[in-house]
Formats: structure tokens, C-alpha cells, sequence
């Protein structure tokens, strides 16, 4: 009863920290593959979406999309849609969908879902070549508050 | 430097989803070069696409050389300035060195290998009389373990890398020429399984690059349709040379995957199907690549 009570403490405990931020598996799907709710408390900052967009070891977006708006970064992929513009075309909450796991709405898109731990076949360890040793080894690309960043900056993208 | 100047999209979805399939469709690999080996040997880059393939890159399959930029092309143009001649140079003395407890060398008793080995790197990998697939590496460690006495060579270590580019290189010019049906058939499905089977956690699969985004640029590498009729290469990015099983390797840890180990059965079917779809392209082995 006492181990009870203790474990019931424990989980609730956990619920309370994890309030500012939906885990990848917990995220709010509609129908259409748009998430309408914020992962996180703290409003994105596009300021800081461009500069994830843009680095390699973060969301690299630029390795597939070309960005106009963005002439300082070099190298810019052409593999996918040019993104100037994508605000006219998408609502905030698709835009947040597209991020999080962009084959909700496109089923079998290149794009790799940047807050999404499985299921995969074969993950490794980011870029070790090393399986996990637990699943919670598999980490999401993105953090809950660097795919709001990103879909604040997405939103500035407007013609 | 590329960048894509594609049309602004239109508002549509259907407008966006169209120009990517458009611009996804304009592969560029270079159309003002040849590939002239010292001077003299002139090797196609391009060949028609096999039948089995459907269409799937288009009528023509391309070498990875027309997609390297015009410095490292011009490096395989001429046996002097391309680095992996220093390897092929070892395996032909390894070919001679006697080694193992029986105190054979390859050559007594394959003797010449210009003559002897002509032609097996268009071939592999098969599949052995006993039923099993067998890459080059095989061959050549089945030699050393059961007739030389010696030890066997590691899938990917410096000397097996030297005596396949030394093998190979007997190939040059001479057109991928692998057996896919009988026999084969069984290796040849698992291996194209594999190649579009969506690996990691970017959920990438071999087609996704090499097939529908040849020609194209991530970031600054530009996408080849993976062709595998240059190895064992050398990669100015390693200084070094690269195995077949290595860069696939590569490719499957770049989808944040776990690769299966170079030589493992996996490996040696996909390196069938990868084969199969350079079918008619010839032999370039040993290639540069950066
Ligand atoms: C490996 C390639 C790849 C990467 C990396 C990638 N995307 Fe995409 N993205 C695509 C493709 C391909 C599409 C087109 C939809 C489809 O799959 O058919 C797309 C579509 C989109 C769209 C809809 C575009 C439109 O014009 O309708 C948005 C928005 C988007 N991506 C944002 C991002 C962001 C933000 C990142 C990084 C955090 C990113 N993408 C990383 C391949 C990629
Ligand atoms: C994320 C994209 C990506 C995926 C997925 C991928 N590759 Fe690659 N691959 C590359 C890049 C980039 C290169 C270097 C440039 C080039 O030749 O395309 C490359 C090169 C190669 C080469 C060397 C070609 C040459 O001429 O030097 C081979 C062979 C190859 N890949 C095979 C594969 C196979 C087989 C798979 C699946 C197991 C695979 N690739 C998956 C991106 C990828």
C-alpha cells in the first residue's frame, strides 16, 4: 500500500516537469497531420529557428531546402521546396505538424520527422553507427522548444 | 557554388509538390567531359539503363565521375596522379610474395595477373558452385585460408583494398556484366529490398538519394546515382582508399542507422543489386572520388 502511494507520488512528480513540453510521443495529432498546440510554455523564437535551420548538426534544413531569405548561408540544397513563402501556403499548426514529422501529411516524403523517436528500422545512436542500448537512447532531432523556434521563423516567411 | 534559382513556387500545394518533382527530374552530371585514361584508353560514363530498372533513373545510367567536380575527375585521367596506383602497385607485389604455410604466392598459380584475372571484377559478386554469394574479397580470402595456408585479410584492411584495386584494374574498360537470375535471383531480390528500405532515424532508403535525387545537391554534395564501377576508390576526403562495403557503410550511418558490418551476407546482396544497376557501365576501378 505504502509502495503504492510512493509510486503514485513519483509519476505525478514527473508529470508536473514534463508540463512545459509534450514528449515526441505524446504530441497532438489532427486529422490532417497538423499539431494546433505549442510543444512548449515559451513562445518560439524565430531568431533562433534561422540559426537552427541553417546549422548542420541541427535541423540542416538547408541540406534539402533553398532559402531565400537566408543569402549568407552557403550551399543551400535543392531537394526539396524552396521555403520562402511556405507562411502563405501553411498554417502555423501544419507548419508545426511538417516539422515534427513531415510524413503525416506528405506519406512518403524524403523529409526526416525532426521530433520523432520511432518506430525505425536499424536506429543508431545519431551518427555513431552505434544501435541504442535503451530506446531512450534515440533522441529527437529537434527539442520541443527548437521545433517552436523553427515554425516561429517558418511563420516570417511570407511574400 | 549551386544554388537553386527554381521558379518561386506557386501558392498551391499542387504547384509546390510539381516543381519539386521537376527539379528533381533535371539530373546534371557533366556533359562536356570524357573520360580518357592516360591519354589513350577511353572509357564510357554513361550507358543505357537495364531493363530491370524500369525506368526508374530514366533511360541512362550514369557514372559517379561525371558528378565529381572537373579537379578530381581529371586525378583518374591519368594512372601518375591518381593515388590509388600506389595500392595497386602492392597488391601486384603482394600477387607475387609468397605467404602461408604452404609458401605460395597468387601468381604460382594464377600466374600473369593481366591474363588470369581479366574480367572477374565485372562479374561479382555470384554465387559459388556450393550456392553461397561471393564478393571479390571472398575469392580472395578463400585463396589465402585454404590454399596458401595464410591468414585472411580483413574485409576492409589496406592489403585487401591494394590486391582488389590490383584485381580489378584487370577489368578496366570492360562492361559490369553480374548474373541476376538462377541462382543469383534469390541474393539478387534481398539486395534490392535493402535499396529501398528506409533505414535510421532520417528514414532514408539508397533510392531516396541516388535514385529520385540524383543530380541533385545536399548541401554541397552532389548526388550520384551511387554507382559501385569504380571500386575500391580512393576518397581525397579519407586519403585513403574505400571499399565497396565501406562507403555503404557510410551511407546507411548518414541516415543515423546501424550499418550491417562490411562482408556481412547483407552487404554482399546489396553490393549484387547496387551492381545489377550499373549493368553495361564499364569497370573503372580503381576510380577518385572526393
Ligand atoms: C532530407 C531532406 C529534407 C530535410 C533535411 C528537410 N526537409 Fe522539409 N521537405 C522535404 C521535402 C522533399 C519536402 C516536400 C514535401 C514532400 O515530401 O513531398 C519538404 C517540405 C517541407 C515544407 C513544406 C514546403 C512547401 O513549400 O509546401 C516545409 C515547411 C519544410 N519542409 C520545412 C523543413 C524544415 C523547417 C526543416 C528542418 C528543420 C526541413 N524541412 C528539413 C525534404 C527535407
Ligand atoms: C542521405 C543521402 C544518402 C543515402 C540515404 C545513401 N547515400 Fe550513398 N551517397 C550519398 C552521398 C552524398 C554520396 C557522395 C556523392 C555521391 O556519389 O553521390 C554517396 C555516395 C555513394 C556511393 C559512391 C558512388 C561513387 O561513384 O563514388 C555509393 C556506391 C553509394 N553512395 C551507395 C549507397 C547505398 C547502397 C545506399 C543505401 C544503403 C546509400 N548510398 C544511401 C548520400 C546517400
Amino acid at each position: 500500500m505504502q509502495r503504492i502511494f510512493l509510486l503514485t507520488f513519483v509519476v505525478a512528480g514527473i508529470g508536473a516537469a514534463a508540463m512545459a513540453e509534450i514528449a515526441p510521443d505524446q504530441v497532438l495529432w489532427a486529422e490532417d497531420g497538423s499539431i494546433q498546440e505549442s510543444l512548449t510554455d515559451t513562445p518560439g523564437n524565430p531568431d533562433e529557428g534561422e540559426v537552427i535551420m541553417a546549422t548542420n548538426a541541427l535541423g540542416n534544413c538547408v541540406a534539402c531546402h533553398a532559402v531565400e531569405a537566408m543569402p549568407d548561408v552557403p550551399f543551400q540544397g535543392n531537394i526539396a521546396p524552396q521555403l520562402d513563402g511556405v507562411a502563405d501556403r501553411w498554417t502555423e499548426a501544419e507548419l508545426r505538424g511538417i516539422v515534427v514529422d513531415a510524413k503525416r501529411i506528405f506519406p512518403e516524403s524524403f523529409m526526416p520527422g525532426m521530433y520523432k523517436v520511432g518506430p525505425f528500422i536499424r536506429p543508431g545512436v545519431a551518427y555513431t553507427a552505434k544501435p541504442p542500448e535503451m530506446p531512450e537512447d534515440i533522441k529527437p532531432i529537434l527539442s520541443a522548444q527548437q521545433v517552436e523556434d523553427v515554425v516561429a521563423y517558418l511563420m516570417t516567411l511570407s511574400e | 557554388m549551386k544554388l537553386p534559382r527554381s521558379s518561386k513556387m506557386a501558392t498551391s500545394l499542387a504547384a509546390a509538390t510539381f516543381a519539386f518533382i521537376a527539379s528533381s527530374a533535371s539530373a546534371e552530371p557533366v556533359k562536356d567531359d570524357q573520360l580518357i585514361v592516360n591519354g589513350e584508353e577511353e572509357i564510357a560514363t554513361e550507358a543505357p539503363a537495364p531493363p530491370h530498372l524500369d525506368g526508374a533513373v530514366g533511360d541512362t545510367i550514369y557514372s559517379g565521375w561525371l558528378f565529381r567536380d572537373t579537379e578530381t575527375r581529371a586525378m583518374q585521367k591519368d594512372d601518375f596522379d591518381n593515388p590509388m596506383f600506389l595500392f595497386v602497385d602492392a597488391g601486384i607485389e603482394a600477387w607475387n610474395t609468397r605467404e602461408g604455410t604452404a609458401e605460395k604466392s597468387c601468381a604460382d598459380c594464377h600466374n600473369e595477373i593481366e591474363d588470369s584475372m581479366k574480367g572477374l571484377r565485372a562479374e561479382l559478386p555470384k554465387v559459388t558452385p556450393e550456392g553461397e554469394l561471393w564478393s571479390l574479397e571472398n575469392y580472395v580470402n578463400d585463396c589465402r585460408t585454404n590454399r596458401m595456408g595464410a591468414e585472411p585479410w580483413g574485409w576492409n584492411s589496406q592489403e585487401m583494398k591494394n590486391m582488389t584495386a590490383a584485381i580489378g584494374v584487370q577489368s578496366r574498360g570492360m562492361p559490369v556484366a553480374v548474373e541476376i537470375d538462377g541462382d543469383a535471383a534469390p541474393f539478387w531480390e534481398k539486395g534490392k529490398d535493402m535499396y529501398y528500405t528506409r533505414y535510421g532515424q532520417l528514414e532514408m532508403s539508397c533510392a531516396n538519394c541516388h535514385e529520385d535525387n540524383f543530380g541533385n545537391y545536399i548541401r554541397s554534395d552532389h548526388l550520384s546515382q551511387g554507382q559501385i564501377n569504380g571500386f575500391p576508390l580512393y576518397r581525397l576526403k579519407d586519403q585513403g582508399a574505400v571499399s565497396t562495403h565501406q562507403r555503404f557503410v557510410g551511407c546507411v550511418r548518414d541516415t543515423r542507422g546501424v550499418p550491417f558490418e562490411a562482408g556481412s551476407q547483407e552487404f554482399r546482396e546489396l553490393e549484387l543489386y547496387v551492381a545489377s544497376r550499373g549493368l553495361g557501365l564499364l569497370v573503372e576501378t580503381p576510380a577518385v572520388r572526393h
